[in-house]
């Protein structure tokens, strides 16, 4: 009676998470299968027009654009960030803290300072290209372009993959390691058949934090891309913003969380495979 | 050799990571307006700062709203999550499944569709529901941050308190509350630095009447340069740096807690 009765006093927050995180997004779907003018309700009437409108080619390849950038910059950042990791997992303790702060020093700067700081790099008359034409090299071009969104997309994601793999790494009991290389495994073989298969999760949730920001941004492109390569995130805010279409943008909106839903669905499978395939061995 | 090698990679990449702030905060004291010029030293763009009303203006806006929403959000997640932590297994499964739903939604479709609610209900979009919207986006985190200390909590120890005569509110202030305590900071603390560093979900839901300092730095940024800018953010950048440390350094002896 009594722990039934102190359930209650979360009643408040329940009532308030409908309103404010249930309804909304039934708004959106709701929106997403209509059409006719949004302040009028009554007006409003089924259809799926909008989707049919995600559906036509040029939306289409802004959707492809988005899945393809993000992929790409998830793909970098664990090239780059993965030995990163395992450095500072393998760095003796006293160094390694002050390691991982000046890791995570720069993301304490604020998200648009930071992009707002590339843009003064890689404008064409930005410090890089005078550097450059200093050393008499030929000047670079990429902003504003696919190159400059990608480079943005690494440059604030980045820590994102490091931290769960440094994580991982460092949990991983350094007496395997040792077993390993005793058994006779070089380093690369015990890399490739020990450290690699037990980081698995920070690797999982490494792609997640990095692609799942990265597929839905707008202000990346939108000042890194100058508006040339449109991502599905400036189609949504444009809808919302500027052309004034909620159904179309509440359809964009509808497919972009369908897809992130999916891809964590796929990664948290192959985040459990390791020991359903343990559980097989033995 | 091979440390060798890991050093180089190293710097590298801390190069990458620090080039674009270095530029920034040296570009704040350029007297030359230009990006890729330096015309001398100058302290000029930091008394433009203040004497700019928008950039004051922003920064009272970003502070005000900060304050308020970590603060509602703490003391309502927290009794949410006492709340949740006592109901029975199903539901409690329901409520942090739809919890987790702000924290799992890219920040674009949480900030369009609290926008579609304010709009359909002809709600001004304004200082009042950017607050909000803040307010929902920091609560899941609170809850999140506070529930493991709940559960790791010694149920007996509530109980002991009860039976030996205290209120329920006794005990909540005695014992509940202390034990949970370090949950309840670091959301607190989480929930501070997710509204100040947010954009996204303030820039669809502040209408045109109040800017925050984020939403200020992107409609600069869009305008044009202004070297003003590199000198909120060395400002910026300084303040949230010196805060971390101190925070890293009070928790250095307990928990690390790194944001």
């Amino acid at each position: 009676m009594q722990q039934r009765g102190r359930g209650r006093i979360a009643y408040p927050y329940i009532i308030w998470m409908a309103i404010f995180i249930v309804v909304p997004l039934i708004l959106i779907l709701f929106y997403s299968f209509t059409e006719g003018d949004i302040h009028n309700l009554k007006d409003l009437k089924f259809s799926v027009s909008s989707y049919k409108k995600v559906l036509e080619p040029i939306y289409l390849k802004v959707i492809g654009n988005s899945f393809v950038l993000a992929g790409i910059s998830t793909l970098i950042c664990l090239i780059i960030g993965y030995p990163v990791a395992m450095i500072i997992a393998n760095t003796d303790v006293k160094h390694r803290n002050l390691l991982l702060m000046l890791f995570l020093v720069p993301i304490w700067m604020n998200f648009l300072l930071r992009t707002y700081a590339w843009m003064s790099l890689l404008s064409p008359n930005g410090l890089i290209n005078r550097l450059l034409l200093w050393l008499g090299l030929p000047k670079i071009e990429i902003m504003p372009g696919k190159t400059a969104v990608l480079l943005g997309m690494v440059y604030n994601f980045l820590p994102f993959m490091v931290l769960p793999i440094y994580t991982v790494l460092s949990k991983i009991d350094k007496h395997v390691i040792e077993a390993a290389n005793d058994l006779g495994g070089n380093s690369v073989i015990t890399f490739i058949r020990v450290i690699l298969p037990l980081s698995v999760p920070g690797i999982v949730s490494g792609i997640t934090m990095v692609f799942l920001p990265a597929v839905s941004t707008f202000v990346i492109s939108g000042l890194l891309g100058g508006g040339k390569t449109p991502l599905i995130g400036d189609l949504i805010e444009q809808q919302f913003l500027s052309s004034r279409d909620w159904h179309f943008g509440s359809s964009l909106s509808i497919i972009l969380m369908i897809m992130i839903l999916i891809s964590m669905a796929v990664m948290s499978r192959i985040d459990k495979s390791p020991p359903e395939e343990e559980r097989r061995k033995i | 050799m091979q440390k060798a090698v890991k050093r180089i990679y190293m710097s590298i990449v801390f190069l990458f990571l620090y080039a674009p702030i270095i530029v920034l905060i040296v570009f704040s004291f350029n007297k030359s307006k230009s990006r890729g010029q330096w015309g001398g030293f100058t302290f000029d763009w930091y008394f433009d700062l203040f004497k700019d009303r928008q950039i004051r203006e922003a920064l009272y806006f970003t502070l005000l709203i900060a304050v308020i929403s970590t603060l509602v959000s703490t003391i309502v997640g927290t009794i949410a999550a006492l709340g949740i932590s006592n109901m029975s297994k199903i539901g409690r499964t329901v409520v942090l499944n739809i919890n987790n739903l702000p924290v799992l939604n890219p920040d674009i479709v949480t900030g369009v569709a609290l926008m579609t609610l304010f709009i359909s209900t002809r709600i001004e979009l304004g200082f009042v529901t950017m607050l909000i919207a803040h307010i929902v986006f920091s609560i899941p985190y609170v809850i999140l941050a506070v529930l493991p200390k709940i559960r790791q909590m010694n149920k007996h120890t509530a109980e002991a308190a009860l039976d030996l005569g205290a209120t329920p509110a006794y005990a909540m202030r005695k014992v509940i509350i202390p034990e949970i305590m370090p949950g309840i900071i670091s959301g607190a603390l989480i929930a501070f630095t997710l509204s100040i560093d947010d954009f996204v979900i303030s820039f669809f839901t502040a209408g045109t009447s109040v800017t925050n300092l984020s939403i200020l730095v992107y409609s600069m940024a869009r305008r044009g340069v202004k070297p003003t800018i590199n000198a909120l953010s060395t400002l910026m950048f300084t303040t949230v740096l010196i805060l971390m440390l101190i925070i890293n350094k009070k928790t250095d002896k307990g928990e690390d807690i790194i944001i």
